[in-house]
């Protein structure tokens, strides 16, 4: 899978499962800042990606992710 | 309709809670081995204008609860409310306990809960909405002789259940404990009379709990009503604890 096609996923992740503006999701934007997530949404994020994609993201991955690419990365990494 | 799940949902205080919430709710009767119970449980809500099914659940066992999950997400997409009422009891005076006994108890009523929990939460996640009851006892508030790992691990559940209400707040979850007194049931069928009425004598309401008497505040605490409650203790116990 390209990384875009990746990016697309996770952009109707975000905006079906947590009703986000589609417009704010872009590869820059932050989690937590721009996008408004709490550390519940990121969990629910996670379940999200996991069923997805079928693929398990451990904690100890999740350290280094803040912004939408560096999420769309690591899923782009493990599939 | 929401689906309820209630566990050791086939007798005693389980099959109560389930009678109650099939008024409401499509109640999936849970039960480890009493499978002929278990689908009396479900035929009496059936026939009370209700909806109905059952489902084997050990919940000592991980795989246990994730395979009874899965059959219940299959056919009715998600589990709404979760009753954690199954439970076991293996008395002894702790200087005799044995290891086993204390780890079985503790096993069953209190990991076994967080195995049902963590499942039932991740559904509740994705529906923002659920409820969680927990039945504990009042002797995880007071204590009792012989009760050591019954008694830690219904304390046990209580810390459990006061953490999900604080995770789950905002996604319209809530997580409460029911903590009976003395009911008849079962698990307290060895009481002769005089142990009865010595209990009796310790009670602002003179009589032993019912069932039916845990249901209706399980109902409640499962209804749109109760939304402003989350993480509470409610003993429910004829005034034993005051």
């Amino acid at each position: 899978m390209e990384t875009n096609e990746v990016f697309e996923k996770v952009k109707g992740l975000f905006v079906e499962d947590l009703g986000i503006d589609e417009s704010k999701v872009t590869m820059d934007a932050k989690l937590e800042e721009d996008l408004e997530i709490d550390s519940l949404g990121i969990v629910e994020v996670v379940m999200a990606f996991e069923d997805e994609f079928d693929i398990e993201i451990d904690d100890e991955e999740l350290a280094d992710v803040s912004t939408v690419g560096q999420a769309v990365n690591l899923l782009h990494s493990k599939i | 309709m929401k689906t309820a799940l209630v566990t050791g949902g086939s007798r005693g205080i389980g099959s109560a809670i389930a009678l109650g919430l099939g008024k409401n709710f499509h109640v999936v009767v849970g039960y480890a081995n009493s499978k002929d119970k278990a689908n009396n449980v479900a035929k009496e809500i059936v026939a009370a204008g209700g909806s109905a099914s059952t489902v084997q659940i050990d919940i000592s066992s991980a795989e246990s609860v994730d395979n009874a999950f899965s059959i219940v997400e299959k056919e009715y997409n998600s589990v709404d409310v979760l009753i954690n009422n199954a439970g076991v009891a293996q008395d002894n005076i702790l200087p005799r306990m044995k290891e086993s006994e204390w780890l079985e108890v503790i096993q069953t009523n209190l990991t076994g809960s967080f195995y049902t929990s963590q499942r039932a939460i991740k559904l509740m996640m994705k529906n923002k909405w659920g409820r969680i009851v927990f039945i504990s006892s009042v002797v995880g508030l007071s204590g009792n002789q012989g009760q050591s790992n019954y008694a830690a691990s219904k304390a046990g559940l209580i810390g459990l259940a006061k953490s999900i209400s604080r995770e789950m707040g905002t996604r319209n979850i809530t997580s409460n404990v029911v903590a009976p007194g003395y009911i008849e049931t079962d698990m307290t069928s060895f009481l002769d009379d005089e142990n009865k009425e010595n209990i009796i004598e310790q009670l602002s309401i003179k009589r032993i709990g019912k069932p039916e008497d845990i249901s209706n505040v399980v109902s409640f605490l499962c209804s749109e009503e109760s939304e402003y409650i989350t993480g509470q203790v409610i003993p429910v116990d004829g005034g034993l604890t005051t």
